[in-house]
């Protein structure tokens, strides 16, 4: 049984995941996979490119970002995916040897009239390194079940 | 690549398909998206997905590749007619992204990109800023991702 549920999300709840370390083989390997540009293949040809020195897909920051939302409570709740995503912005490169940690912001959370076995939770999530800096800022709306009469709270 | 004065609002491209297998379904979600409707036949039965689906960043993440073998295959034509090849910057910001329905094991994803806009770069004098839309199709015609993309691209004659 899921432990969380739509209604343990309340506005402005604020939590960190991570931290996790970003690796070079890391970054060449997700590159090789899905985004195979110089900037995140190759030292020597990054330095050319405006990234200035290798730095990691903007994709591989999402798919870093999904797996530490997994790991930090998606996998412990009642989520039932999410419609979209409103906005992602990469802010700073994604460099090697990254500490990263993820920051989450509850901003609104509302039932939803068509299916009331759920809810929707509009959350934002910051991708920052060791000093804090914001390297990727994502905002996004998931789809939680809500907690059925008679489970534990 | 084309310079940035000569890309033209509303012209779109193929860049090609992906097909979604159990095996790369399955090999995405484990590294990136481990949610049990992505990763386990039967608890995405139990789900209200109904059937082992794609994480929806494995359906943005798939057309990058195809991008970027279009952008170099359009860079080798240019080179083949001795001309110097257009910088595109880096991506600044995704917009919008909808995942419409889900793709499942077996299912083929049409890709296909739209210039939607383009602006002057303010941080980038050299650059302007191109918004891409990109769509994925299944094999029923059916709208299943759709997103917005701005990255920078070299503007003509600016580069020193």
């Amino acid at each position: 049984m899921p432990k969380l549920y739509w209604e343990d999300f309340n506005i402005g709840d604020k939590a960190v995941y991570g931290p996790r370390l970003v690796t070079r083989e890391e970054i060449v390997a997700f590159a090789a996979e899905f985004d195979p540009q110089p900037a995140h293949l190759d030292e020597a040809a990054a330095v050319a490119t405006l990234h200035g020195g290798l730095a990691g897909s903007g994709w591989h920051s999402c798919a870093l970002m999904m797996r530490m939302m997994a790991d930090g409570f998606l996998l412990d709740s009642s989520s039932m995916g999410a419609p979209g995503v409103e906005e992602v912005r990469w802010l700073e490169p994604l460099r090697p040897g990254t500490q990263v940690r993820l920051r989450t912001k509850v901003l609104d959370t509302r039932s939803s009239n068509s299916r009331p076995e759920m809810g929707l939770t509009r959350i934002r999530y910051d991708l920052v390194d060791e000093a804090g800096t914001i390297i990727t800022t994502l905002t996004s709306t998931m789809m939680l079940g809500r907690r059925p009469p008679g489970a534990g709270a | 690549m084309i310079f940035f004065e000569d890309i033209v609002v509303g012209d779109s491209v193929v860049l090609g398909r992906h097909t979604f297998t159990t095996e790369n379904i399955k090999a995405f979600a484990h590294r990136y998206d481990p949610q049990r409707f992505h990763v386990d036949e039967a608890a995405a039965e139990a789900s209200h997905f109904g059937a082992l689906c794609a994480s929806g960043w494995q359906t943005a993440i798939v057309s990058m590749r195809l991008l970027v073998e279009h952008r170099r295959a359009l860079a080798e034509a240019v080179r083949a007619r001795g001309e110097r090849v257009v910088q595109a910057g880096p991506a600044v910001d995704l917009r919008d992204l909808k995942w419409l329905k889900p793709v499942y094991v077996g299912d083929t994803i049409e890709y296909r990109i739209e210039v939607a806009e383009t602006r002057a770069s303010d941080s980038h004098p050299g650059f302007g800023l191109m918004t891409l839309r990109t769509t994925g199709t299944n094999q029923k015609g059916e709208l299943v991702i759709s997103f917005l993309s701005a990255t920078l691209v070299e503007r003509r004659g600016e580069r020193r």
